[in-house]
Formats: C-alpha cells, structure tokens, sequence
C-alpha cells in the first residue's frame, strides 16, 4: 500500500470524525443519514468476510480459510478474546492447509 | 467490538475499565501490526495507519482489499465507508466533549467505538468525559504500542499461508461484526452485504463489490424498526 493510500485513508477517517464532533456538533441530522451511516459497518463486514474467506481474485473458492472462519464465528458467539479468535482461526487453516497436501 | 465487555466493566471504576480495554484492544492493533506486514506493508507504514487512521476495523479493510488484490481506490473506499460511523459517534459526542477548538480538534482523533461506549455508558457528564478522554488516549497509546510490537513480529513470520494469516483477516472481521448485527436492521444490511458481494465478485473488478454491498445499510434502513435510532 503506498503512502498516497495511507494519508488519504488517514486523513478521510479524521474528515468523518471532525464531521461529527466539531463541525456538525449539536445540529442534528436527519434520522435517515443517521441510521444509515451507523448501519454501514454491518453491510460491509459481511461482505468483507465473504470476499476474504470464498473468493480469490475474481473467482469463487472454497478452500482451508472456510474451517478456520468457521472456528472464528464459533469462537466469537462463546465470547472470546479477539487475538484468540484470530490464532484459532489462522491455526485452524493452516493445519487444514497442511492436511490437503 | 467491546460494547457488551464496556456495559459489563464500566459499572465499577470508569478509569479502571478504560484501561483494561485499552491493553485488550492493545491485542488486537497487534494482530493489526502482524496481518498488515505480513500483507506487505513495511513496519514504518503499518504504524503510519494505526497513527492516522486509528479505525480498526477501516484499517483491516485496507489491508485486506489490497491483500486480495484490489486497487488502491477500492482500498480507500471501503476503509472510509467504514470510517464514516465515526461522525455519527461525533455527534453524540458534541454534547460532551465542549471547549476550545483545539481540544475538540484532538478529541475528533480519539472519537472512536470504544470511546463513545464507555462515554455513553456513564451518567455523570464529568464521568462522561472522564470516560471518553480516558478510553480514547488510552486506546491509542496501547493500539500503536500494539501495531508496532505486532509489525516487528511479523517480520520474523515467513510465508503467510503457512500459518493460515489469510483466514485472520476474515476471522477479525467476523469477531468485529457481534455489536452491528445487533442493530436494528443490522441482520438485513448484513445479509444484503454478503451475499451481493458474493454474487458480483465474478462480474466486478476486484474490490467494487465491497462498495455495493454497502448498499445493505439501505437494505438494513427498510428492514429494520422505524422507532428506536441506536
């Protein structure tokens, strides 16, 4: 990722927050907006989640990554810790990976 | 992420529960530092985001449609469409958070998840901003820490896949993903993301089918109940 990449996303994400904070700060935005903006995240993780675990480049896959996801979704309905949900996961495939060859 | 482990924590000192978070949430910018070098950012860059950027789940967006292959400007769209539920924490925050503009100006920086749960969660308008400013510093110097020690780390790792790096990414997002589903509407929108995204991935460019699939907040305003806006 370049520099270019990395400033623009930094200084995009600090543009939303001062939107929020200090130039909008007490007015109050149409409920609509409002909902909208603060449901984002919820349309996009999932489809992140889909890309990253079925797909490669252009096409669908269905490799060692679903295992490990599943053992993520598992992990994170009991609760636990991020970084163990990310070792159980990363394990999880790597070892499935290991068992296909 | 950490509303629930927020609501549970914070009825005790606020202090105490915003640093707790903090070294937790230290965790995660370590797995950040970790999957961003193994994805092929130099240390100097991965800590550059977390610095900027300071978003989480913006930054494992980036990394990831870059990491997939998408360009640059698939990149930066699908971190800011994540980024943009900050302003919305900003406007709850504007009634806090008061004073001289530079002040305002650094809290815009620390108005995150966390911050604005461990704030809302408190009653006491000095406990609100106490709680803000506490987790949202607190938050930032443990993710940085946290970038940088995981950037090393990855370093000394060798081939990603060997060690399965590739489903952490998926598996961050979906360990991110509890507290939205929640919402109202939130099931829909999430439905609608995965499954246009699935569905375009053969037909778009890599990384555009991210930017649809953010038509599911839409999916997820008709769907869900018109009375309460979380």
């Amino acid at each position: 990722m370049s520099w270019a990449t990395i400033i623009t996303i930094g200084v995009g994400a600090y543009v939303f927050k001062v939107l929020g904070l200090v130039v909008l700060g007490g007015r109050r935005l149409p409920r609509f907006l409002h909902r909208c903006l603060d449901l984002l995240p919820a349309a996009l993780l999932p489809a992140l989640i889909a890309i990253n675990t079925v797909t490669s480049g252009r096409h669908l896959v269905l490799d060692a990554r679903l295992p490990g996801v599943a053992i993520a979704a598992l992990a994170t309905h009991r609760r636990w810790p991020f970084p163990v949900i990310l070792v159980l996961a990363a394990s999880v495939t790597a070892l499935a990976r290991h068992l296909a060859r | 992420m950490s509303n629930e482990y927020v609501r549970q924590r914070t009825n005790r000192s606020p202090i105490a529960a915003s640093v707790t978070l903090s070294i937790a949430v230290g965790f995660v910018g370590a797995s950040f530092g970790v999957l961003a070098v193994a994805s092929g950012l130099s240390w100097p860059r991965a800590c550059a985001m977390s610095l900027l950027v300071f978003t989480g789940a913006s930054q494992f967006a980036a990394v990831g449609v870059v990491r997939s292959g998408g360009t640059a400007l698939a990149a930066i769209g699908s971190a800011l469409l994540l980024a943009a539920r900050n302003s919305v924490y900003g406007l709850a925050m504007s009634r806090v958070i008061t004073g001289r503009l530079g002040k305002r100006l650094i809290a815009a920086q620390i108005t995150i998840d966390e911050s604005t749960a461990m704030a809302t969660a408190q009653t006491e308008r000095g406990d609100q901003q106490r709680a803000f400013w506490a987790t949202g510093l607190g938050i930032f110097v443990f993710w940085n820490l946290g970038t940088l020690l995981g950037a090393l780390l990855g370093h000394t790792l060798g081939d990603p896949k060997t060690f399965g790096l590739d489903a952490a990414f998926p598996a961050g997002f979906v360990a991110l993903l509890g507290p939205h589903l929640r919402k109202p509407g939130g099931r829909a929108a999430g439905v609608f993301g995965a499954l246009s995204a699935i569905a375009l991935v053969p037909v778009l460019p890599v990384g555009l089918p991210i930017l649809v699939a953010a038509l599911g907040a839409l999916v997820g305003l008709r769907r869900g109940p018109v009375g309460e806006a979380s």
